[in-house]
């Protein structure tokens, strides 16, 4: 039961974050808020990745070869399925070695 | 064959009667499009299964997630909060801040959208904003109308829930070289969305840096606090100092 209100309050602000701007068609004038909502998703995605990029696999090492190759490829600009996948496998491989 | 093209072709006309949809090609058309992020979510999505399973939620829960969700990110976040046993307090705050991007995308869409999208529509539609449906939509010449929107929802929804659902079943008998390997791809994917934009613009290089730097500081020198609230404090100081520094330039009125 505790994990349905979590679920719910989880799903409800990620609804109501996506409906109420697309309802409203409100512009934003602010330009500080502007500039905020800007940055925003690099600055979560950012704090989301570093440090816990390092422990998402069995080793830290192993971590460590799976976020260069990462970087080195999403620095290349490649497509978000390559980038995801080419560090999974870059994983696996040093997991043989590590 | 012949029954799924019959299928693939009707169903849109008699489930969203009168609304563009009845032009059967823009759901068709949306499905396309649909399919190359359905593939990208069934990799990432496969990864969260397997995050939310190791975390001690069953295969049913995670799956019933994703469905009510679609957001990597958010989810990820989530479950590690569900895990420590945050509170929801804690929860709507990290879900509000991890996920507040979605509202400057419902924004950039809402303005593209064709006179067919009236209030019911925009209501239903709403759930599937997401990076790449935003992107893919967004990216269009033409005004977006539900019909095509719905069919790119759906197909990307699909790959979703059935990537959970692998990731979530398959990841208690993969192996454990495997499952390791597949812990790092929402990760890699969140870079890959960081790291273009930090090239061309000192602002978003800057979030990004300090946003890390806060985040690390807090996960050594801060050990008790929760992910969702370290993720929260390290975000925000980020954007609010960067909006300061970097400020977007202004727009036309």
């Amino acid at each position: 039961m505790r994990l349905f209100w979590y679920v719910a309050v989880m799903a409800g602000v990620t609804y109501l974050i996506r409906l109420l701007p697309f309802l409203f068609r409100k512009k934003v004038h602010s330009r500080f808020f502007r500039s905020f909502l800007h940055y925003v998703p690099y600055a979560v995605l950012s704090a989301m990745t570093i440090p816990a990029i390092f422990y998402s696999t069995n080793s830290v090492p192993t971590a460590l070869v799976g976020t260069t190759v990462a970087m080195v490829l999403a620095y290349l600009e490649k497509p978000l399925v390559v980038v995801a996948l080419a560090a999974a496998a870059s994983v696996f491989a040093a997991g043989f070695f590590f | 064959m012949g029954v799924f093209l019959c299928l693939w072709y009707n169903i849109p006309g008699i489930y969203f009667p009168g609304s563009g949809c009845d032009l059967n090609k823009n759901f068709v058309r949306g499905m396309r499009d649909g399919i190359p992020i359905a593939l990208g979510y069934l990799s990432v999505s496969f990864g969260f299964g397997i995050l939310a399973v190791g975390l001690g939620l069953s295969v049913a829960e995670a799956v019933g997630i994703s469905v009510t969700n679609l957001t990597s990110a958010g989810q990820a976040a989530g479950v590690g909060i569900i895990a420590a046993g945050g509170s929801l307090l804690e929860m709507a705050l990290t879900q509000l801040v991890i996920n507040i991007r979605y509202s400057l995308m419902g924004l950039s869409l809402s303005q593209k959208l064709d006179e067919s999208f009236s209030t019911p529509h925009r209501v239903l539609a709403a759930f599937g904003i997401t990076d790449e449906i935003f992107a893919v939509a967004y990216a269009r010449e033409e005004k977006i109308k539900p019909a095509y929107l719905y069919g790119l929802i759906t197909v990307s929804m699909a790959g979703w829930t059935l990537g959970t659902y692998l990731g979530a079943a398959a990841g208690q008998i993969l192996p454990e070289r495997l499952n390791s390997a597949m812990g790092i791809v929402l990760y890699g994917m969140f870079l890959a969305i960081c790291l273009p934009p930090a090239k061309k613009s000192k602002g978003v290089l800057l979030a990004v840096l300090v946003a890390a730097l806060c985040s690390t500081v807090f996960h050594y020198a801060v050990p008790g606090i929760s992910g969702g609230f370290s993720v929260v404090i390290s975000a925000v100081t980020a954007a609010v100092l960067c909006s300061l520094l970097f400020p977007l330039p202004e727009v036309e009125p």
